[in-house]
Parts: structure tokens; C-alpha cells; sequence
């Protein structure tokens, strides 16, 4: 047996290869998938699910490792076996994350299983943003990064805003008429090299807006956090259509963003010197980065209170401050911190009591950050009503179901709980109480922003930096 | 205005009728997976009630969702409704505890409502009992009867029913008494209950106890009443305990609106079209009766000759096969043939079996027959040698080889699929080149369809022949059979028939096998001649699924069950020629036959920590054989001198240290105090830095009692991931071990980064390893009431490790000064290093050793903390006793050019596997074998690396997954097939 042969994406791969990408978000993955070509690659979002990416994965991937490596891999083998393009003008790229998780390793096993299916002479693309393996032909520079991040931001805005109208909607297909426009808005902004915030926060303010369209009546609907594993989490192949199957049972879904995951990870480095003292000039350029990118968030967030009565998500400062009292921020393996921020999050900032914690069967960062703190989140936050979801390929889907219905019956149960408890209280008391609900979290934001609104000022110039560079080269 | 709850479980229906709090009707009975059908015969019955009234009806049960969502009848979560029941009859509860078919609940009712389900990786429940039951040949009212007499509990493993299985299995085969194994099942799926489900909660108070089994088994209430320390008042065992959903279902109606007349509502049922069919099919087994009939035609061909043995006189040769689940016997003649085979279930009784075969035979024989050689194998080999006086035993993996090649020299592949086990071979230059054998963890084999198939009513051959002719097999995944139990509850939700999951059991048990055990992508990896094997692959499904699978034809002798007797008579007659000296069996003559007793007596041997459940088995003439043991003390063959291992030196190192502490403790009290570490996990190998650490800083230090099985019981309770590795459950009871010590401060630093050895991309600790510190903060609730310091810490920065643990430290002992603290960092890296240092060079001195003295050492891999006896269950003193020196990873990783292996490097104790299995290719007089802790993800991908490197050099790769299971059977038969392997292959070399 050799040792396997690793083939690199060279230049001149650019012009001839389509590059093929797993799909883990699909309105996400559509919009980098545009900054891509935008940069001159040939792209192919991955649009193929079902059982053969299932059977893929589990010929190809060892069984034990986790349940998103055999997905995403088994998605890619599958495309392959299914594939109308000539193989020798395709490549794949797959996002390594880098750390302590053994799914940094995804990258490994994808080239071990394709030299194992006969498909080894296919080159392979790492996409990192803390760059874990450099591939030759393929660069992310600057201009592009910042694309991508700002495609995340605005992923982020259509899938929350898209959250808050389904359930509600009057007309069927209305939110996701909005959700195509919305994207379709995103691509056309999305064509050229240079974006700048202005233009891209002028994109959003149109989406909010084409969501406020949305036609949706009023009414009370139970409240479900997703949390999680970030594939099995966002994934509908990953989490057995677990939106979809909230939604059919009444729910509205509230599920963090994409873009905090860019937060951690970029706030880890910044944090691992602060712990160990080492990586001292990788943690400075981090921390200019966070800061950029939490300005950003911010900026979003603005957005969203200015132009709509939707919900906005939390600033990233009372994401890290929901750890307090949870976890520690070294916890940054996998998910690590992030994910029981979110949990808390959830309960105290969006009054969301009901969460789904999904993990893939036997996830090791989660036994620490989800399972191991479901016990002090419960202590503090009694109405906390938290299901721990695994998810497998052999996991049935009515064994989670089942437990799922178990939490909903819970959620119902606090619900009319509640109702009763306000129920002779007069209609008018209990909207003033809501409102006064509302303002007390208004204040709360308002407080933050003013907090903020320094750290902005001190944005913009690291943002022009950052334009600068990018005109630059 | 009268109520119906129909609670549809997973193998059976409940339905009630009330009329306020009244309960006019009630029945109970198993559904076959009929769901629709049985749930209409319960109406049936219940039609006197309802006939001519409107009444208000809703579904509850896992299996009951399906058909409740196509009826459109309302639906009602089955805790959910236990929850309404309780609080309807007993409302002073505290706790609820339900066990199901095949769930697990519990409701926590005072201090703040739960409730939680098992979750999906813990099926020890009712099914599980029911399969417990079938292995010992009893009935589960049986079971419950036995357990009541029982005078000993045996550990068995309570994580999950497939886990327990293996633990039970060899108990039987060493002849442990029914009563003790029957109580000892109860007690595993209470220990499973107590700790799967309560996590971290205290069962206290009124505890009420419902649910099917724990309604009908005295013996299951008794094991938890006793282990919940309950009084008799608090432990509730109401007369409806199976009732409990279905009661609360109906309940539940009473604020519905819809109302149904009997006929309405036996329609809505009867016509329910299935709507949303989430279950996967699978391509039918054969498209027509010509591809079967071709099938049975080709197969057929594959036979071993009979001889009638009342026809033959001269020599014979016995093999006996005392398998896990079944006893098979085969005489051969001189030329191959067969004259006598048997094949059957142990019916936990082998010695009783084999007795009555062998007076059998001898009667066959008369005096024309001459049995010149008798050799036994298989899991209760050594029983049956000692019980019967036979010439010799082999491992089972060599008599299946034998048999194979002697079916079709040419073999490349040969597959075995028994009761319990799967056991694949590559044979490559007439020796065995690889073996894989499955894990406890996926034993999706022959005994799982037979109980399968009677759980639903059924004989295994019918079970296997319905499912030739299914024309839509479900999917059932290919995990273990947990996870299948739970896709055959979707299957049946979606409406399956018995034909439809029995062709899908099949092809779970083949993909199982294929993608699991062997991880095969196409048949070229197996090669041209396949033979396959086993009990198993009788079953006619299971091997058209495989070939199927494969898309390639395959052998399989008619003889499939009997492959290993069949093996062992071979090598008995190859023995026997050999030896070229002319005598008989050293068999039990049938005189002595008829005057065999034997009896089997179970003790814990008192002769080291490890303490062995023994099993001393006495026979005729007060001869006796023990089984059980790990090493040879119990035998009584006086002390005979050990091989070098670095486990126990590593593990002695670790006591004396320990010792030292104690001792500086009581001699020398130092002013800062005294910390607690617990010896777990990177604890192992970073306790000579903290202890030097603390004891420059003028602080006394405590370090944790070594693991046991009483130590993991007592910290069980605050585990709140049940799927997380035994090393780590472990560190609770550690925990709880240096509470009760006393000490009022514990010190459990967590750690992203390990110390940097140079040999990989990173150098972090895995997840688990590095943050479990965080988790204990989190879930022992004990640790609150002590200083518990868990400051996160890089070792592998030596330069700015002394401030940063000068800050973690400073505010809890004011006067430490960083000076202080900068010299107790230095001595701790100058003992950490130097006793790293010892170790390497011991390890020199066992390869020396080894050497000299022409001895194979065993590189047994792992991490640091497998020296824990209760995590390597004396793994390493097994391997000596076979005559085998074992050398820890660590001590060659440093003696080969690092490894630049296919995978991300970047894990501190992992890189250093990679290196270890370069030293063994590059070494022949040493073999790798790698301990895995199940569950543990990481090693997912190193076991991977680990086997190409060794293909690499074309040597072994031996895996052994370890856990909370205490039963090294399997182990053992792995280790001796290494050994033989190895033995016949440097036999082929000198050949050549």
C-alpha cells in the first residue's frame, strides 16, 4: 500500500475545474457559491440528498466518526457517481476548521475515501479562514474573505427574518418568495470585486423591507431554539428536516446565526493568548478582525430595529457574556463555548425556553458544551426545557421525533400554564406587561449600543483598513 | 361521556376505557408489530363498553404516532401522559420510573418538574429482557422466578443491552448458576435506569415504579427498591403499573371536543391510509422465482460428504465447538467425510450437551470406530477440554481457517458470522493476513434475528424464509441492533410487514459486516474465492443480502454451522499424523461418560485489586477447572516469574508515588495545605509534574484512590453524557474519592494543548480530555462545598506557564510569590522529564529482554491512562501470561523517524500511536495491539491510520475496544488468534 496521494488545485485548475461544495445552509452556501464565481471560479453547490449521500458515507467514512463527515463526504462521492461533468475537470473544496475537534480531520478523510473509490486523482480545496492547509491554485484574498463574511451576515438576516414570517405567513410561499428575491438581490450585489459595507448594508435594509411585505397574522406560537453541532444543527440532511417537522407542529424556529460561529472562532485565537500567552501577533491581527466583525453584527442589528418589528439576534458582547456562570471561554473545540452561550442566550435574551440540542451520536466537544452544561442551565434557568437530540445515520427518526414531542408537550404545558396564570389579569394588563417586557429590552440593547457606538466609530477606520488592503491587492 | 387510551408501545398494545375515574375496561397484549390489526382486536374486546355511546379517544406510544398522525386522531406523548395518570391517582410522587418495550423514562415530580427518555445509544429494557430470557433458554416469568434465589449479582455492563449481552454470554458458557445470571440481567437495567436517566438527580422519596416489566417482574422491582435504598412505602408498585399511558391518554381526552361512535372510530382505524412514509426500501432479494431457484440450485453444490457411520471402520477425529449461543459437534474420518454432526442451541448448559453427544457417539462408534484425536474450541474451549479430558484446544479463528482452506484451497476470504460474533479472515500466502472481528458494539448477528424473529412469533428458519419473497425490505440502518430495534418501531409505524423487515434484518446484518467490520467497499477488496460461514449464513436471506451487497457469488459449505468442529477435527488429524505414534483419544471413555457429574460454584478471587469473578467448575473425581481468571495466581501454580510489562511498571510508579504522598502527609504536614488530584485521564501522566509542583509550594498533596468498579458507582450518578468514554465516566467517582478523603481543595486543571513532543502537526488533548474538568464544575454538585480549581494551563509553554498558573493560583493562597512559583514549575518539568525518561529506558530493557530470551513483544497502544486496571481490566497481565512482553507505546514512539501520516496529526498521545505502529514494521519480534475506549471519536480515525501504516509493512492489526465490560473472553480469543497467526505465518517464512 502507498502512501495516498494528495493532488493539489493549480492555477491553471481555475479555468478548466468546476468546483463542487457540500451544501450545509442552502441560502448561505448559494450566496458564497456567487462570491466564488465572482472570483473566477466555476462553482457547483451540491444539491443532491437522500439515501445514496447516506450509503456513501457509510461505505466510505469509518463508522464511528462523526455523522457530518459521512454526510458531507458520502454527499461528495455520491455527486461524483452521479456526475455530468467530465472528472477530470472537477475538484472539491470542503471548509476546515482547524482545533482540537477531530473535525479538523474532515479534509483527511474526504482524500482517504476518494483514493479508496477509485477518485483520487480528483484535487481537493481547503477552505479555512485560519488557513489549516494551503492549496496552490486556490486563494482567498482579502476583497474575497470580506465578501464571504458579508454573504454569511446576510445569509444570516434572510434565515432570521425568514424564521419569524413562516410560521405566520397568510399566503403560502410567501416568506420564501421573499427568501428568492432576497437572495436574487444578494447575487446581483454580489458581482463584483469590491463591495463596500454601505452597499451591502443598503442590500439589507432592502431585505428587511421585502420581508416586511410578508403578509402575517398575529398570533402565538411556541417558541424552539436549534442549537448544536453547526452541521447537524442547520443541515436538513443533517437533522432529518428538523425545521420543517418544528414548523408542521406549529413552532416557530429561532436558530443563531452563522456568523457568531466566524465570531468565536476568530475570538479564540484572541482569547488563547489572554489564557496561555501564546500567538501573541496571530491574537492582535484576530482581535482587529473580531472587532471588525462584531461591528458588523452590530450594524445589522441596527438595521433590522430601524427598518422592522422583527427580533433582531444578540451583539456578540452579550453572546460571550451569557457563558458567565455556564462555561469557560477556553472551551473552544468544536462548538466549545458557543454553544452553551447560545443555550442561555436563547432562554434569557429571546425568552425562547424550548431548545433542541443537536448533536451527531457521540460528539466529543458536546458531551462538554451541550449535555455537560444542561444541568446548571436548568439550575439557573428553572423553565428551561431543553431535548438533547442525537442524530445518525441508524438513529431512527421517530426516536427523535418522540423525544422532540416529549419537550413540545412541556412547552404546551408551561404555555397554558402561563395563560392561566395571566388569564385573569385583563387583555389590556397583559399588553402592558409585554410591553413593558419589550421596553425593558429595548433599554437593555440601548445600552449596549451606547457601549457600542465608540467601538464603531473605532470600526470604521479597521473597516477601511481592510477596504484599503483589498484595493491594494 | 366514557374515555379511551390506547398506548400503542413498541411490542405491545394497551388500551382502557373509563368513565370518570372509573376504569370500566382494560386490556393488555402484544401487537406482533400488527399495530393496526391488534389495536382494532383490543377495540373488539372493549366494543360491549362502547357500543350505542359517544366517547372521546386518543393514541399515545412510540408506535402509536404513525398510526395516530394517519387516522388524524389526537396524539398523546407517552411520558406526557404517564405525568397526567400520576397526577391523577398518586400526586404526593416524587419520582416516576417507566420502563417500556423498549424505552426508559423518568418523571422527577418535587423540586421542579423533568422528564427525560433514554437516549437513542441505551436499549436495556423490556426487549432486552425478553432477549436475555431466549439466551437462557427460559421464559421471562422464569427469569423473574430464578432471580428471586440468587446469591451473588455479577457486574454487568449497563450502558447498553448489547454491551450486557456480551457479559452475560461467557458467564453462561463458564457455567455461572441461572439464579445469579437472572439477577444479575435486572440489576444491569437497573444500573442502566438509575444512571441513563437521572443524571446528576437524586432518585429520593416516593418513588413510583410503572410500566410493563416492572409490573409482571417481582425480581426487577426487588433489584430496584434495593439499589434505590427505597423503604417499602416509598416504593410504589401500583396494580396498574402497565396501564399507566393508556390511563393518562384517556384522561387526556377529557378536554378534547371530537367525539367518535364505536363504528366511526373502528373505521377511521380500519381505513387510516399511511401518509407520510419516512422508512427507506431496499431492492428486493430475488426480482423473480427463476433468480431463486438458480440461487438454491448453485449453492447446493457446496457440500462436505457424509459417511454413514454405521458403514465405516477405522480412524475418526472429534472437533467440538462450544460456540457462544450454540454446541457443535463433527467426527471425521480418516478422509474428510462426516459421520456424525450436531448442531444446537447451549441452552446455557454446553457441558450437559456435549456429554450427551459424546455417549452418542460412542454408541455410533462401537468398536469399529477408533476416535484418535478430540479438540475443542470456541468461546468454552478450555471448559470442555478440562470437563472431558481432550487432546488438545484451538482458537477458534485457526479452526476456521482450517476448514476453509479445506474447502477451497484458494481462499482469499473468509467470513464467519456466528451467534455472537463475526470473524473475517484475509488469507494471503496460506496464512492468515489480516483478521477482523466485530465489536461488542455492532454484534448484529445470528442471535439477534433468532430473538427477533420469536419476539415477533416466529422460528428463525421461518423468519428468514418470509423474507426471501419481500417485495420492499426496509431500511434498518447497520449500526447495532439497539439502534435496529428502533428502526424496525419506524418500519412498523409506517406499516412493514414480518416479510418486509425480516429481508431488511438481513441486510443490516450484511451491511453491518461489511461496512462496520470489515469496511470493505467492493468485493475486490475481498477477493475471487470467498467462503463464508457460521450459523448465520444458513439463513438463506442473510446470504443472498451479502452477495447481493457485493454483487459478486459466493461459497457456502453445507456444513456452515459446523465449520469450526469441522476445523478442529482437521487439525486434530493433522496432529495426530503428524505425531506418527498409534493411541487413542485421551477422551472420557463412555464408562466414565456415565458417572460425570459437574458442578459450577462462582467466587471473587482475593488475589490482587483486579478481583476476578471465577467460576470454579468440579468434576467427577473432585477435579476442578477455574475459568474467569486474568492471570495465573488463582490456579495455585505458585509464582513463576514474570515478564517485563510496562503497564504494571507504569502502574507501580503511580502506587509508589501515591504511597509517597501519604506518607510526606503524615510525616512532614506542610504549611500551604493539602490538594486533591484525581488520577484520571492526562492525570495519569502529568501526576509526577503536579505532584513535584505542590510539594516545592510547600503543599501536601492527595491523590485519588486507583479505579474500580466501586469507585465508577459511586461517582455514576453525576454523568450526564452516557455516550462519553469510560475513562472519563470515571473521573466522577474520583471525584467523589477525594471528597471523602476530606480534602477541601482539588485541583483539575483543563487543558486545550498537551505537552508538544514534536511529532505532529499540533499538540492538542482531545476534547473530552482537555475540558472535562469544566463538566465535573458543572454536575457535582459536592464539589461546591470545596475549593475546586480548574484554571486553564499550557504545559507546552514553558515560558509563560509559571504567571499564568502564579495568577490562577495567587488569589486562593495570598502569599505565593511568583518566584515561588517559577522554581516549582521548574522542578515539576525536571521530574516530569526525568521520569519520562525512566520510562523509555524501561522500556529498552523490556525490548532487551525480550530479545535475548526470543520472546515477541506486544507494543500494546493506547493513552496514558489505559494503565488503569479498571479501564485496561488487566489486558496486559493476559498478554504476559500467554508468554508475551508488553511495551507501552510511549517507550518506542522516540525510535523511529516521525511518522508523516494521511491525517491531521495534532493530538499529543495520538501522534504517538502512528509512530509506535512505524517501530513494529520496522521490528519483527514485535506486534501492535491497540486498546480503544469505546466512544471515544478520535480513535475512529487512528484506529484507520494506525491498521494502513501496519498494511503497510504488511503486519497485524489487532483492535481491542474496551469499556466498562469486564469480561475479557473475547479479548483472549483475540490475542490467541494473533499468536497463532503470527506463529503460522513466521512458519511460512522459514518455509520459504
Amino acid at each position: 500500500m502507498e502512501p495516498m496521494k494528495k493532488v493539489t488545485f493549480t492555477k491553471e485548475m481555475k479555468q478548466t475545474h468546476t468546483i463542487l461544495i457540500p451544501t450545509m445552509l442552502p441560502i448561505h452556501f448559494k450566496i458564497l457559491g456567487n462570491v466564488l464565481e465572482n472570483y473566477g471560479y466555476k462553482i457547483k453547490v451540491l444539491d443532491n440528498f437522500g439515501q445514496g449521500v447516506i450509503d456513501q458515507g457509510l461505505k466510505n467514512v469509518h463508522n464511528d466518526t462523526c455523522y457530518p463527515a459521512q454526510l458531507v463526504i458520502g454527499q461528495m462521492i455520491d455527486a461524483l457517481e452521479h456526475c455530468d461533468l467530465p472528472l477530470d475537470k472537477v475538484a472539491l473544496l470542503i471548509t476546515q476548521t482547524g482545533g482540537g475537534c477531530r473535525a479538523s480531520n474532515y479534509i483527511h478523510l474526504l482524500r482517504k475515501a476518494l483514493n479508496k473509490c477509485g477518485y483520487g486523482e480528483i484535487p481537493v480545496i481547503s477552505a479555512s479562514f485560519l488557513k489549516s492547509e494551503q492549496s496552490g491554485g486556490f486563494s482567498l484574498p482579502v476583497t474575497m474573505l470580506l465578501q464571504a463574511v458579508y454573504g454569511v451576515l446576510c445569509g444570516d438576516l434572510i434565515m432570521t427574518l425568514y424564521n419569524q414570517c413562516i410560521p405566520y405567513e397568510n399566503v403560502s410561499g410567501e416568506s420564501q418568495k421573499a427568501v428568492d428575491d432576497s437572495v436574487e438581490m444578494a447575487e446581483q450585489l454580489f458581482c463584483k470585486k469590491l463591495l463596500r459595507w454601505k452597499e451591502v448594508s443598503a442590500l439589507m435594509v432592502k431585505i428587511i423591507k421585502r420581508f416586511n411585505q410578508v403578509n402575517r397574522r398575529k398570533e402565538e406560537k411556541i417558541k424552539v431554539g436549534i442549537v448544536g453541532e453547526i452541521y447537524v444543527k442547520y443541515s436538513p440532511l443533517g437533522n432529518n428536516n428538523l425545521e420543517e417537522f418544528l414548523l408542521s407542529e406549529g413552532c416557530e424556529v429561532v436558530c443563531p446565526g452563522l456568523f457568531d460561529f466566524l465570531l468565536y472562532c476568530t475570538h479564540n485565537v484572541e482569547f488563547d493568548h489572554d489564557l496561555y500567552g501564546i500567538n501573541a501577533v496571530k491574537a492582535a491581527v484576530m482581535r482587529k478582525v473580531n472587532h471588525f466583525l462584531r461591528g458588523r453584527k452590530s450594524d445589522m442589528i441596527h438595521l433590522i430595529e430601524q427598518n422592522s418589528d422583527f427580533q433582531p439576534p444578540c451583539h456578540f458582547e452579550s453572546t460571550i457574556e451569557s457563558t458567565k456562570g455556564y462555561i469557560g471561554k477556553g472551551v473552544k473545540m468544536g462548538e466549545g463555548w458557543l454553544l452553551t452561550a447560545e443555550m442561555v442566550e436563547l432562554i434569557q435574551h429571546y425568552h425562547v425556553n424550548n431548545i433542541v440540542c443537536t448533536q451527531p451520536f457521540g460528539c466529543l466537544p458536546n458531551h462538554i458544551c451541550g449535555k455537560g452544561v444542561m444541568r446548571v442551565i436548568k439550575e439557573k434557568n428553572p423553565q428551561a426545557n431543553i431535548v438533547a437530540v442525537d442524530y445518525d445515520s441508524s438513529a431512527s427518526k421517530v426516536n427523535q421525533q418522540n423525544r422532540i414531542k416529549l419537550m413540545l408537550a412541556n412547552a404546551r404545558l408551561m404555555a397554558s400554564q402561563q395563560n392561566m396564570a395571566s388569564g385573569n389579569t385583563s387583555n389590556r394588563q397583559q399588553d402592558s406587561t409585554l410591553k413593558q417586557v419589550q421596553d425593558v429590552n429595548k433599554d437593555s440593547h440601548s445600552q449596549v449600543h451606547a457601549g457600542f457606538a465608540a467601538s464603531t466609530v473605532g470600526n470604521k477606520s479597521s473597516e477601511e483598513q481592510l477596504e484599503l488592503a483589498a484595493q491594494n491587492g | 361521556m366514557k374515555n379511551i387510551g390506547i398506548d400503542i408501545g413498541s411490542t405491545t398494545v394497551k388500551l382502557v376505557v373509563m368513565e370518570g375515574e372509573k376504569i370500566l375496561y382494560r386490556i393488555y397484549q402484544r401487537h406482533l408489530s400488527q399495530v393496526r390489526q391488534a389495536t382494532l382486536q383490543a377495540l373488539e374486546g372493549a366494543k360491549q363498553f362502547l357500543k350505542g355511546d359517544k366517547f372521546r379517544a386518543a393514541i399515545s406510544g412510540s408506535a402509536g404516532l404513525g398510526l395516530a398522525e394517519d387516522a388524524g386522531i389526537d396524539f398523546v406523548q407517552e411520558v406526557f401522559a404517564t405525568y397526567k395518570t400520576v397526577m391523577e391517582y398518586e400526586p404526593d410522587t416524587d419520582a416516576v420510573i417507566e420502563l417500556g418495550g423498549e424505552d426508559a423514562k423518568i418523571i422527577f415530580l418535587s423540586g421542579g418538574l423533568e422528564e427525560r427518555m433514554n437516549g437513542s445509544c441505551a436499549g436495556g429494557t423490556g426487549a432486552f429482557i425478553d432477549q436475555m430470557a431466549t439466551l437462557l433458554s427460559i421464559t421471562p416469568e422464569e427469569m423473574d422466578e430464578l432471580s428471586l434465589k440468587h446469591e451473588r449479582i455479577y457486574p454487568i455492563a449497563s450502558r447498553c443491552g448489547v454491551f450486557a449481552k456480551t457479559d452475560i454470554q461467557p458467564l453462561l458458557n463458564q457455567g455461572a448458576r441461572k439464579e445469579d445470571v437472572s439477577a444479575s440481567i435486572f440489576q444491569a437495567v437497573v444500573d442502566q435506569t438509575v444512571t441513563g436517566l437521572s443524571q446528576g438527580r437524586k432518585i429520593e422519596g416516593k418513588v413510583l415504579f410503572l410500566g410493563g416489566p416492572l409490573f409482571f417482574f417481582k425480581g426487577l422491582q426487588e433489584r430496584f427498591a434495593e439499589t434505590l435504598k427505597l423503604s417499602k412505602k416509598n416504593a410504589v408498585f401500583p396494580s396498574w403499573a402497565q396501564y399507566s399511558v393508556a390511563i393518562g391518554t384517556a384522561i387526556f381526552t377529557r378536554g378534547l371536543d371530537r367525539e367518535y361512535s364505536y363504528e366511526e372510530f373502528t373505521d377511521i382505524l380500519q381505513n387510516a391510509s399511511s401518509r407520510s412514509k419516512s422508512t427507506h426500501y431496499l431492492k428486493p432479494l430475488f426480482a423473480n422465482e427463476q433468480e431463486h431457484d438458480e440461487f438454491v440450485n448453485r449453492h447446493s453444490k457446496a457440500n462436505v460428504p457424509w459417511k454413514d457411520i454405521a458403514d465405516y471402520s477405522g480412524d475418526a477425529y472429534l472437533g467440538i465447538d462450544c460456540g457462544s449461543t450454540t454446541t457443535k459437534l463433527v467426527l471425521m474420518s480418516d478422509s474428510f467425510e462426516t459421520l456424525y454432526r450436531y448442531y444446537s442451541s447451549s441452552q446455557g448448559n454446553p457441558v450437559g450437551i456435549v456429554r450427551q453427544q459424546l455417549q452418542k457417539i460412542y454408541e455410533a462408534c462401537g468398536d469399529r470406530v477408533k476416535i484418535r484425536y478430540a479438540v475443542a474450541t470456541g468461546y468454552g474451549e478450555e471448559l470442555i477440554q478440562h470437563a472431558f479430558h481432550l487432546d488438545d484446544g484451538i482458537v477458534e479463528t485457526i479452526a476456521h481457517f482450517k476448514a476453509a482452506q479445506h474447502f477451497d484451497p484458494k481462499v482469499e476470504f473468509i467470513l464467519d458470522i456466528g451467534g455472537q460474533d463475526i470473524k473475517c479472515f484475509k488469507i494471503k500466502n496460506d496464512a492468515i493476513d489480516s483478521i477482523m472481528l466485530n465489536e461488542a458494539c455492532s454484534s448484529g448477528c445470528g442471535s439477534f434475528i433468532e430473538t427477533f424473529a420469536k419476539s415477533m412469533g416466529y422460528t428463525a428458519e421461518e423468519f428468514a424464509r418470509l423474507g426471501l419473497f419481500s417485495k420492499y425490505p426496509v431500511d434498518l440502518g447497520s449500526r447495532c441492533t439497539v439502534f435496529m430495534n428502533s428502526s424496525v418501531k419506524q418500519a412498523q409505524k409506517d406499516g412493514a410487514s414480518v416479510e418486509d423487515i425480516s429481508a431488511g434484518l438481513s441486510m443490516s446484518v450484511v451491511k453491518n459486516v461489511l461496512y462496520k467490520v470489515i469496511r470493505a467497499r467492493s468485493s475486490d477488496e475481498l477477493g475471487e474465492h470467498i467462503v463464508v460461514q457460521g450459523g448465520t449464513f444458513l439463513n438463506d436471506a442473510v446470504l443472498r443480502s451479502f452477495e447481493q451487497e457485493i454483487g459478486h457469488n459466493v461459497t457456502r459449505p453445507d456444513i456452515a454451522g459446523l465449520m469450526g468442529a469441522y476445523g478442529a477435527a482437521i487439525y486434530g488429524r493433522g496432529i495426530y499424523k503428524a505425531s506418527g505414534e498409534e493411541k487413542l483419544s485421551s477422551m472420557l471413555s463412555a464408562k466414565e461418560l456415565e458417572n460425570f457429574v459437574h458442578e459450577s460454584k462462582p467466587i471473587v478471587c482475593q488475589g490482587c485489586t483486579n478481583h476476578c469473578n471465577l467460576t470454579i467448575n468440579t468434576f467427577a473425581g473432585g477435579e476442578r477447572y477455574i475459568s474467569g481468571n486474568r492471570c495465573e495466581k488463582p490456579l495455585g501454580l505458585g509464582k513463576e516469574k514474570q515478564l517485563p510489562d510496562l503497564y504494571r511498571f507504569k502502574l507501580d510508579q503511580i502506587r509508589n508515588l501515591s504511597e509517597d504522598c501519604r506518607r510526606l502527609r503524615e510525616e512532614k504536614p506542610m504549611r500551604r495545605g493539602t490538594v486533591g488530584l484525581p488520577l484520571g485521564l492526562n492525570m495519569y501522566e502529568n501526576l509526577f509534574f503536579w505532584v513535584e509542583f505542590f510539594h516545592s509550594l510547600q503543599m501536601n498533596v492527595v491523590i485519588s484512590d486507583l479505579s474500580s468498579r466501586a469507585l465508577y458507582a459511586k461517582g455514576q450518578y453525576s454523568v450526564p453524557s452516557d455516550t462519553a468514554c469510560y475513562p472519563a465516566k470515571l473521573m466522577h467517582g474520583h471525584i467523589e474519592n477525594l471528597l471523602d478523603q476530606g480534602v477541601d481543595t482539588i485541583f483539575y486543571p483543563c487543558m486545550s494543548y498537551n505537552f508538544d513532543e514534536q511529532k505532529g502537526d499540533n499538540h492538542f488533548n482531545c476534547p473530552v480530555v482537555a475540558y472535562y474538568p469544566e463538566l465535573l464544575a458543572s454536575n457535582v454538585e459536592k464539589l461546591k462545598s470545596v475549593r475546586y480549581l480548574y484554571p486553564y494551563l499550557n504545559l507546552s509553554a514553558q515560558k509563560t506557564f509559571p504567571k499564568k498558573v502564579w495568577e490562577a493560583l495567587r488569589d486562593y493562597y495570598p502569599d505565593l510569590t511568583l518566584k515561588e512559583v517559577k522554581q516549582a514549575s521548574e522542578n515539576a518539568y525536571n521530574r516530569y522529564h526525568a521520569q519520562r525518561m525512566e520510562i523509555k529506558e524501561k522500556g529498552k530493557e523490556a525490548l532487551e529482554f525480550a530479545r535475548e530470551h526470543g520472546l515477541k513483544t506486544i507494543i500494546l497502544c493506547g493513552r496514558p491512562y489505559h494503565v488503569d486496571p479498571e479501564i485496561n481490566h488487566g489486558i496486559n497481565q493476559l498478554i504476559t501470561s500467554l508468554g508475551l512482553v508488553v511495551v507501552s507505546e510511549d517507550c518506542v514512539s522516540d525510535l523511529v523517524e516521525p511518522v508523516r501520516p494521511n491525517v491531521l496529526n495534532q493530538w499529543t498521545y495520538h501522534a504517538r500511536l502512528y509512530n509506535a505502529a512505524k517501530y513494529v514494521t520496522e521490528h519483527d519480534d514485535c506486534e501492535l495491539v491497540q486498546l480503544v475506549s469505546f466512544g471515544c471519536g478520535i480513535d475512529a480515525i487512528t484506529t484507520d491510520e494506525v491498521s494502513e501504516i501496519l498494511a503497510r509493512g504488511d503486519r497485524l492489526y489487532t483492535q481491542l475496544k474496551i469499556d466498562e465490560i469486564n469480561n475479557l473472553g473475547a479479548v483472549k480469543i483475540r490475542l490467541r488468534s494473533l499468536v497463532g497467526a503470527v506463529r503460522e505465518r513466521d512458519a511460512q517464512k522459514k518455509k520459504q
